[in-house]
């Protein structure tokens, strides 16, 4: 199958989910039942539509009825499961007391899936790795690729977490915020392997947003669409970072961009303003700027009021004290990073565990450079890098002190 | 096949020959470093020899079992450390000798003025599991 083939048989993936759990079957077998149905989908499917597709066992023109075949095999991959299982009886016994579905449940059933996947009794770690699977229609290996652990221990891992939400009833609505920080993660934590987890929560959050009429939804669409379209300027040719100030903007994708610029505003005119719609609008102004200086820094700064408003988080001042400096001069913004540090030392340079604010150096050492004071920026920027939380970051900000050093012996 | 940890160190090892830190080199010279590296590991997995490679951060600390019903104690981070680990990468190669082959040429990544570092990284052979024929 094309890459497209696949990622349109995985959109079914929580429709046919959501039909098994309806007739009767538990989440963790229905679950597993689904894998292994689009499984035998990708070997036994043609490649493209074809008018000549024969008809396949178990449901006619797979081509014509994708989610009719998918839920025929696995509801007989579930009930052979479910024989085979050693408890059968107890089982069968379980589906045949199963009540008759009843009037259909106001909130869809791949909502409901979104909810169950980000429950709140899950870590994280296991959230991500469930809604990726059962959601998203990944297989176990792709997500273990994906986030560079050994197969069995994401196996694991995704087994677990469908025992933690086995007891979770399925009609209940849940907290939309929870599922918005697990594809928050999924979009901002992506690492490598075969699979663009970026796109992939970028197709999550879509299909979500097609579920719920919810603005921070949109609010969270707009923000992965607005930065996904900065990809391919992010970073060069050898791999090293390119900062926003420097990106060539004429790699940004416009397409991604108008569509997250529309998304936002529909979601801003609501008047329901969430952390999410903020930071997108945030990066749509930075979208909206054909250079870098032309940035509309005053209005970056009103919105990170908002924000702070909305979250207090030191991360989120800190960005803020970036956006000072760029709005009213390199002094502002060193206040703005003094008055943070002065205002809560143990939130402003410390985090709750005590480590350094992540880029806390980083932002200090660029407005010093800003102000003229190279040997400061020099050092800072060297304690940034020895504070970097990743190799491309480590390497960008090594280079920057050495630039500094390398000014200051000319 | 035999596999070999390459450790890099932040402290502990001999002092290197071209022993300038990297904030004082010049931007270009970090970014052929960072280019040599990148093409010493894509050739080890065209050879079919890379296992894996990590960095690790400067900072961490030493923990330790505190008694029942007690927090673990943490120590650090262990500025008084002699010995502290950088990174590793693991090769898994047909014996010694290439194994020392290898560590020699990532020994020779450019550093300060374009020249070799001649960094000292420590080799180790893993522990295998038991042959199955011992006579």
């Amino acid at each position: 199958m094309t890459r497209m083939d696949e990622a349109a048989l995985r959109s079914l993936t929580p429709g046919v989910l959501a039909i098994l759990v309806r007739r009767g079957a538990d989440f963790a077998a229905a679950e597993d039942a689904v894998q292994e149905a689009l499984l035998q989908a990708v070997r036994v499917w043609p490649a493209g539509p074809s008018p000549s597709s024969r008809p396949r066992p178990g449901g006619g023109d797979p081509l014509r009825d994708a989610k009719g075949w998918l839920v025929t095999v696995a509801w007989h991959r579930f009930l052979d499961a479910t024989r085979a299982d050693t408890a059968r009886r107890r089982r069968e016994d379980l589906v045949d007391e199963e009540p008759a579905p009843g009037p259909v449940p106001a909130v869809d059933d791949t909502l409901q899936l979104y909810f169950l996947c980000a429950h709140p009794s899950l870590t994280p770690a296991s959230a991500v790795a469930l809604t990726l699977r059962a959601v998203g229609g990944l297989t176990t290996r792709q997500i273990a690729q994906a986030y560079l652990v050994p197969e069995a221990t994401m196996a694991q891992r995704i087994s677990r977490a469908k025992r933690t939400v086995s007891d979770v009833r399925f009609d209940r609505p849940g907290d939309v915020s929870t599922v918005l920080r697990v594809l928050y993660l999924v979009f901002n934590e992506g690492y490598s392997g075969d699979v663009d987890l970026a796109a992939e929560a970028i197709r999550l959050t879509r299909q979500l947003a097609a579920a719920i009429d919810h603005p921070e939804v949109a609010g969270l669409l707009a923000l992965m669409l607005l930065h996904h379209a900065r990809r391919a300027a992010r970073t060069a040719p050898d791999g090293s970072l390119v900062p926003l100030a420097e990106q060539d903007r004429r790699r940004w994708d416009t397409g991604a961009i108008a569509e997250g610029v529309e998304i936002l505003q529909a979601a801003l005119a609501r008047d329901r303003l969430g952390e999410f719609q903020a930071q997108a609008a945030i990066a749509a102004l930075h979208a909206d700027a054909p250079t870098a200086e032309e940035t509309d820094w005053v209005q970056i700064v009103e919105w990170y009021d908002e924000l702070t408003r909305l979250t207090d988080s030191p991360v989120v001042r800190l960005n803020r004290a970036v956006a000072v400096g760029e709005a009213h001069g390199p002094r502002a913004g060193l206040a703005a990073l003094a008055a943070l540090d002065a205002a809560s030392p143990s939130s402003g340079l410390r985090s709750s565990r005590g480590h350094p604010v992540p880029r806390h150096a980083a932002v200090a050492a660029y407005l010093h450079e800003r102000d003229g004071d190279l040997a400061t920026a020099a050092r800072l920027y060297a304690e940034a890098a020895h504070q970097a939380p990743n190799l491309a970051e480590r390497d960008h900000l090594t280079r920057q002190a050495a630039r500094l050093n390398a000014r200051r012996r000319r | 096949m035999a596999k070999y940890l390459m450790l890099k160190h932040y402290r502990g090892a001999p002092a290197p020959a071209n022993d300038v830190p990297m904030d004082q080199w010049t931007p270009e010279e970090i970014s052929a470093h960072v280019q040599y590296m990148n093409d010493f590991a894509a050739r080890l997995e065209k050879t079919g020899e890379f296992v894996d490679g990590q960095a690790l951060a400067p900072e961490g600390a030493w923990v330790r079992y505190d008694g029942e019903g007690r927090p673990p104690v943490t120590d650090g981070p262990f500025a008084e450390t002699k010995d502290l680990v950088a990174g590793w990468m693991i090769i898994d190669v047909d014996n010694y000798e290439r194994a020392v082959e290898l560590a020699g040429e990532l020994s020779a990544a450019p550093g300060a003025g374009g020249k070799p570092i001649h960094e000292w990284l420590e080799l180790r052979p893993f522990l295998t599991a038991p042959p199955t024929i011992t006579e």
